[in-house]
C-alpha cells in the first residue's frame, strides 16, 4: 500500500471557533451526565468470565473479537452516510453537525469508557451491556473520519459531473450509485483502513477495562493478550500476538489491498501513481475463471430484473422529505431542536449540582492532572518527532528504501497499541519508575505511526525540482533541511501531530492507571483520576475529571494546533 | 406544440447575486427567441454571464427574474428536451465509453437491450467504434469529447446546448471535431431541432453558427444579433468570411474613448468604475513590442490574433489595457500605437518603469488607491480594509482581483509595495507626496 497525498496530507480539519462549538461542548457534558447518572446504578460488584490460555480457544475468541468489529464496522457506515448526506445537503442541519463531527473527531474517546460501561450495564443485562459497549466504544472510534470524508466527497463532486447528472436526470437512486459512491469510494476505503487501525485499539481496551471490584472482560483477543500476560504465561502471550497480528495481515492482504486497486478506476485525475498499488489476490480474483463465470450467472438475471423495476420507480418518494421540510416540516424540525435545547440547559443545571459535589481537593487534582498527562502526551510528541523525522524522510525521499521498509512499517503500525500494553507492563513494571516509562511508552505507540505516515507523505511531495536546485546550489545538509525539507514538511507535521496527540491523550487513560497481576499502579494524571474515579465509585469526579480532559484537548487543539495549523495553510503549502 | 416560431424563448432574464446587503447583476434584461432549425453562437468576453444564461436556458439554474419559455410553455426545471456537452467534458472516470453514453439513456428508463444497440449506433455514428470498453481517461482530449457529444445526442434532444465544448482541445482535434459536427448538422443526422453554442472564440462562432448574438459585459446585456449569410462549408481564407470576422472584432474592441470616458470614475465616487483588464505586464510588453514592429505601428485585430495564436478573449483584454494606459488607440478593428506606445516598446526596462508608473498614476482606480493609502498611518493599509473598500463596489470576488491587479501593476511600477506576511499594501516612498 502507498500513502498518496489525497490520504495523509494536511486535511482542512481545523475550523475556525463558532458559536456551535459551544453548543456541541455542552451538549456532550450532558450525554456525559446522563451517562453518570446511569452508572449510579451500576452494581458494585462485577465479575469476569474465565479466560482460558490454551491455544485452542483462539480461533474462537478471534472469532468474537472480529464479529465485535464487523459490527461496529456496520454501524459506521450506516451512519456516515447518512450523517454525511444530510450535512451536505441541509445548510441549517450542516451548521450543528460539522462542529460537532469536529469536537467528537478531536475528543479523548476512550475517557467515554467508564462512564458507557457503567451506564450501560446499569439498565441491561451484563453480557449485553458489555457487547454493546464495546461495540459502541468502537464505533465512535470508526464512525468520525468516515463520516467526515464522506461529507467531504459529497461537497467536492466536480460542479460538471453534478451539472452532467441533472441535464440527464439521473433519478437520487441513480446519482448515490453512478456518481456520489463511486466519487467517494477511494476516500472511504482508505477511511476505512483506518478506521479499523482505531477499531483494533479500542477493541483491546474495551474488553480489557478493570478497576477496583469492577472486571469487565469479554472474552476475545483482548482479553486472552491481558490475562496471559497478567499470567507471565509467555507462551500464551506469543499465541496471541500471532493470532492478531496473523488476523491483521491477512486482513490487509485478502480484503484492503484487493479493494485499493480495485479502487483505482474511480480516481479522477489521468496521471498515473509512480508506484500503482499490487495485490496478488486481486489478481487470482480476476483471472479466476470460476468467478468470473458465476459474475456472469448472478449479475445477468440481476440486471434483467432490475431493468424491469426502472420505470416503474418514482423519484418522487425520495424527495418526499425534502419536500415534508420545506413545507410545515421545517417547523417541526425546529420545535424538536428548541425541544432538544431546553433538555439541555436542564441536564446542563443538573450536571451542575453534581459537579458543585466535587470538593476543591479534587479540583485541584484534576487541574494538575490535566498538566502532569499534558506534559506526559508533550514528551512522548518530542520522542516521536524525534525518530520520525529522519526516518521518514529517509522513506519518502529514497524509493529503494521504501519498497522494502514500508511493508514491515505497515504491520508493525497495526498491532494497536492497547494489545501490546500488557507485555509492555510485564517487563518494565519492574524497573524504577516503571508506570511513569511505561506510560510514556504506550502514548508513544498509540501516536507515533500518525507522525511518520505523515512525514513519509510530505517527504514523498517535495518537488523533484527543488530537490534538483538544492543540489545544484550545494546546499549544506543543515541548510538542506533547514531551508527545503523541514519547511515543506511542516504542513505534514502539523497534521500529523494533532492526529497523534489525539491519540497520546486517548492512551492515557490506560496508561496511568493498572492493575496488573493482581496489583494496582497508578501515577499521577487526569487519565489516572477518571480510572480512579470510576474504581471508586466517585461519580462526580469521574464526571469531572472527563469533562475537564475533554476540555483541555478541544482548547489545545483549537487554540495552539490552530495556529500552526493557519502558518501551515499560508506558507508552507506547495501549489 | 406552440407556433413554430417560438421554440425557446428568453423574456427579460436577469441574473442578479445578493452578497450581504449589495446586489450584483450579471445578467441584465436579457431577451432572446431560437426558432427551430437556427445554430445560434452566443459569444462575449469571459465574465459577460453567457454560461450562466446556457444554465438558465437549460434550467439548470433558476433566472433571478424575467421567464423562459420552451415551446411556449414556461420551463419549471430541468428542461428534458435539451442536453448539454461540456467544457470540460463531464464524463464519469470509472465508466467505460459506452456506459457513460448508456448511463444518459438508462436515466431515461430504458431497458438495457435498447440502450444497448442505441449506444453502439451512436458511437458508430461519431466514429467512435472500437472504443466502446475504453475508460476516458485512456482517450485523447478530442475523443473525449466525441464521447461528450455522444451522451448529448443518445437522448435525442430538440435542443442541443453546447458550453465552449472546443475550448479545452488542442488546435487540431478542435478543428476536426468541429466540422464533424458541421456535417452531422448539416447533413440532417442529428435528431436535434436547434444548437445553442456558447464560445469567446469569435472565429469559431464565423465558421460555425448562422447566427451570433454578441453579449456585453459588466452587466451582461444584449449587444448586438446577426445573422451569418455564409454557405456552408466555410472556408477561413474565403473573403466573406474574414470580413464577418473583422467586423465582429471591431465591434467587441469598441474603440478609444476620450480620456475621461476611458479613464472612468474612482471606485468610490459616482458613475461607472472602470475595471482593470485581467492582464500581466509581460503579455502586455509583448503585443506592444509586437506592433512596433509592424508597419506603420499598427495592426488589423484579427490578423494580429491570428499572427500571434491568440484566443481573441485574451487579446481583447490586451488591448483594453493598452488603450486604458494610453499605449495605443484603437478605431474600426485596428490597432495603433500611440508615440508613448512606441516609446514604452522602444526603451529598457527602467525606461519602461517610468513610463508605465506615469500613466499608472493617472488612473482613477490608482488615484482612489493612493489616497486612501496617503491618509492612514504610516502610508499603509492592510489589504482586506481596502478589498472591503473595494467591495461596496464590486462582487468580492471582482474586489479581490481587482486588487490583485493593481497591486501587480503597482509593484511593477515601483509605486506600490505588498508584504505578504503582514498582508500590507504601503506606498512607495517616492510617491507618498501627492504629485
Amino acid at each position: 500500500m502507498q500513502q498518496t497525498n489525497r490520504e495523509f496530507g494536511p486535511l482542512a480539519m481545523l475550523r475556525p471557533v463558532s458559536w456551535g462549538d459551544g453548543v456541541v461542548l455542552l451538549g456532550i457534558g450532558v450525554l456525559l451526565y446522563a451517562g453518570v447518572r446511569l452508572a449510579m446504578g451500576a452494581p458494585e460488584w462485577i465479575k469476569g468470565p474465565e479466560i482460558h490460555l490454551t491455544p485452542e480457544v483462539l480461533p474462537y475468541y478471534l472469532a468474537r473479537s472480529l464479529g465485535r468489529m464487523l459490527a461496529a464496522y456496520a454501524l459506521s457506515i450506516l451512519f456516515s452516510l447518512i450523517y454525511g448526506s444530510l450535512a451536505a445537503r441541509h445548510r441549517t442541519a450542516e451548521k450543528i453537525l460539522l462542529p460537532l463531527l469536529d469536537v467528537m473527531q478531536s475528543v479523548p474517546i476512550l475517557s467515554f469508557l467508564p462512564v458507557v460501561l457503567l451506564g450501560l450495564s446499569a439498565v441491561l443485562p451484563r453480557g449485553l451491556a458489555l457487547e454493546l459497549s464495546a461495540i459502541v466504544l468502537i464505533f465512535t472510534s470508526q464512525a468520525w473520519n468516515l463520516t467526515f470524508a464522506w461529507y467531504q466527497s459529497l461537497t467536492t463532486i466536480p460542479a460538471d459531473l453534478k451539472e452532467a447528472s441533472s441535464i440527464f436526470r439521473f433519478s437520487p437512486r441513480m446519482r448515490f450509485r453512478k456518481l456520489e459512491l463511486p466519487f467517494a469510494a477511494i476516500s472511504l476505503i482508505w477511511n476505512s483502513m483506518m478506521s479499523w487501525a482505531g477499531g483494533w485499539f479500542f477493541l483491546m481496551a474495551s474488553e480489557i477495562f478493570m478497576t477496583g471490584n469492577q472486571d469487565f472482560r469479554l472474552p476475545g483477543l483482548g482479553s486472552y493478550l491481558q490475562a496471559a500476560a497478567n499470567a507471565g504465561d509467555l507462551q500464551a502471550l506469543a499465541w496471541g500476538l500471532a493470532a492478531l497480528v496473523g488476523t491483521i495481515v491477512l486482513l490487509d492482504q485478502i480484503v484492503w489491498c484487493p479493494l485499493l486497486v480495485w479502487s483505482r478506476r474511480f480516481k479522477l485525475g489521468t496521471a498515473e501513481e509512480d508506484i500503482p498499488p499490487a495485490s496478488w489476490f486481486y489478481k487470482a480474483l480476476r483471472s479466476s475463471y470460476l468467478l468470473t463465470d458465476l459474475r456472469g450467472r448472478l449479475s445477468g438475471p440481476f440486471t434483467r430484473f432490475s431493468d424491469l423495476r426502472k420505470p416503474r420507480r418514482k423519484a418522487g418518494r425520495i424527495m418526499t422529505f425534502r419536500r415534508f421540510f420545506e413545507r410545515g416540516g421545517r417547523f417541526i424540525f425546529y420545535g424538536i431542536g428548541l425541544a432538544g435545547l431546553s433538555a439541555i440547559l436542564y441536564e446542563t443545571y443538573q450536571a451542575a449540582q453534581l459537579l458543585s459535589g466535587v470538593p476543591w481537593s479534587d479540583w485541584g487534582r484534576i487541574g494538575f492532572g490535566v498538566l502532569a498527562t499534558s506534559l506526559r502526551v508533550l514528551v512522548s510528541l518530542i520522542i516521536a518527532l524525534a525518530w520520525t523525522v529522519p526516518l521518514g524522510v529517509a522513506i519518502g525521499t529514497n524509493r529503494r528504501l521504501a519498497a522494502w521498509l514500508q511493508p514491515v512499517i505497515q504491520i508493525t503500525a497495526s498491532i494497536p497499541a492497547t494489545a501490546l500494553f500488557p507485555i509492555i507492563l510485564l517487563f518494565v513494571l519492574k524497573l524504577p519508575g516503571g508506570l511513569e516509562m511505561a506510560a510514556v511508552l504506550l502514548m508513544l505507540l498509540g501516536s507515533q505511526w500518525y507522525l511518520l505516515f505523515n512525514v513519509i507523505a510530505g517527504a514523498s511531495a517535495i518537488p523533484q525540482d527543488l530537490k534538483h536546485t538544492a543540489t545544484l546550489l550545494q546546499l549544506s545538509r543543515r541548510l538542506r533541511w533547514r531551508t527545503l525539507i523541514l519547511p515543506s514538511l511542516f504542513p505534514y507535521i502539523i497534521t500529523g501531530a494533532i492526529t497523534a496527540g489525539g491519540g497520546a491523550w486517548n492512551a492515557s487513560i490506560v496508561a496511568e492507571y493498572v492493575r496488573f497481576g493482581g496489583e494496582t499502579f497508578f501515577t499521577v494524571g487526569v487519565g489516572s483520576l477518571i480510572a480512579q474515579a470510576t474504581a471508586a465509585g466517585d461519580y462526580p469526579l469521574l464526571l469531572a475529571s472527563t469533562l475537564a480532559m475533554i476540555l483541555a484537548v478541544t482548547v489545545a487543539n483549537r487554540l495552539v494546533w490552530r495556529r500552526f495549523y493557519r502558518t501551515a495553510e499560508e506558507k508552507y503549502r506547495m501549489d | 406544440m406552440g407556433k413554430p416560431d417560438s421554440f425557446l424563448e428568453l423574456k427579460n432574464v436577469s441574473q442578479v447575486y445578493t452578497v450581504g446587503e449589495r446586489q450584483f447583476t450579471a445578467i441584465e434584461d436579457f431577451s432572446l427567441t431560437l426558432k427551430e432549425g437556427e445554430f445560434c453562437a452566443l459569444l462575449g468576453p469571459s465574465g459577460c454571464g453567457k454560461s450562466t444564461l446556457l444554465r438558465i436556458i437549460t434550467g439548470l439554474q433558476a433566472p433571478t427574474g424575467g421567464k423562459v419559455l420552451y415551446r411556449s410553455r414556461p420551463l419549471t426545471g430541468v428542461n428534458p428536451h435539451a442536453a448539454m456537452v461540456f467544457q470540460t467534458f463531464a464524463l464519469f472516470p470509472w465508466l467505460t465509453v459506452q456506459e457513460n453514453v448508456e448511463l444518459a439513456l438508462e436515466a431515461r428508463g430504458l431497458p438495457a437491450r435498447v440502450r444497448n444497440d442505441r449506444a453502439l449506433e451512436i458511437l458508430d455514428r461519431v466514429g467512435l467504434d472500437g472504443f466502446e470498453t475504453a475508460y476516458p481517461r485512456e482517450l485523447s482530449g478530442g475523443m473525449r469529447q466525441k464521447v461528450g457529444f455522444a451522451r448529448a445526442i443518445a437522448v435525442e434532444p430538440e435542443l442541443l446546448c453546447l458550453d465552449e465544448p472546443f475550448s479545452s482541445l488542442d488546435i487540431l482535434s478542435a478543428e476536426t471535431l468541429r466540422r464533424e459536427l458541421l456535417e452531422l448538422w448539416t447533413g440532417g443526422r442529428l435528431p436535434t431541432r436547434a444548437i445553442l453554442m456558447v464560445t469567446h472564440s469569435i472565429e469559431e462562432a464565423v465558421f460555425m453558427a448562422d447566427r451570433i448574438v454578441v453579449m456585453d459585459k459588466d452587466p451582461g446585456r444584449l449587444m448586438t444579433d446577426f445573422k451569418v449569410g455564409l454557405a456552408h462549408p466555410r472556408d477561413r481564407k474565403d473573403r466573406g468570411f474574414e470580413a464577418v470576422v473583422d467586423n465582429v472584432y471591431s465591434l467587441l474592441a469598441g474603440q478609444t474613448e476620450p480620456d475621461h470616458v476611458e479613464l472612468g470614475a474612482e471606485p468610490a465616487a459616482p458613475g461607472p468604475t472602470r475595471r482593470l483588464p485581467n492582464v500581466h505586464i509581460s503579455d502586455l510588453s509583448g503585443l506592444l513590442e509586437h506592433l512596433e514592429s509592424a508597419r506603420d505601428h499598427q495592426d488589423d485585430i484579427y490578423a494580429l490574433a491570428e499572427d500571434l495564436k491568440m484566443n481573441s478573449d485574451h487579446l481583447l483584454n490586451l488591448i483594453q489595457a493598452a488603450e486604458l494606459l494610453g499605449f495605443a488607440t484603437v478605431w474600426k478593428g485596428d490597432i495603433r500605437l500611440t508615440p508613448l506606445g512606441e516609446t514604452f516598446a522602444a526603451t529598457g526596462i527602467i525606461g519602461r518603469k517610468e513610463i508605465f508608473a506615469v500613466r499608472l498614476k493617472r488612473l482613477s482606480f490608482f488615484k482612489w488607491l493612493a489616497s486612501i493609502l496617503r491618509a492612514s498611518e504610516k502610508s499603509r493599509q492592510r489589504w482586506d480594509v481596502i478589498e472591503a473598500a473595494l467591495g461596496l463596489e464590486f462582487h468580492p470576488a471582482e474586489a479581490r482581483q481587482q486588487l490583485e491587479r493593481i497591486v501587480e501593476w503597482g509593484r511593477y511600477a515601483e509605486l506600490l509595495s505588498y508584504d505578504d506576511k503582514s498582508r500590507v499594501i504601503y506606498l512607495e516612498p517616492a510617491t507618498e507626496s501627492p504629485p
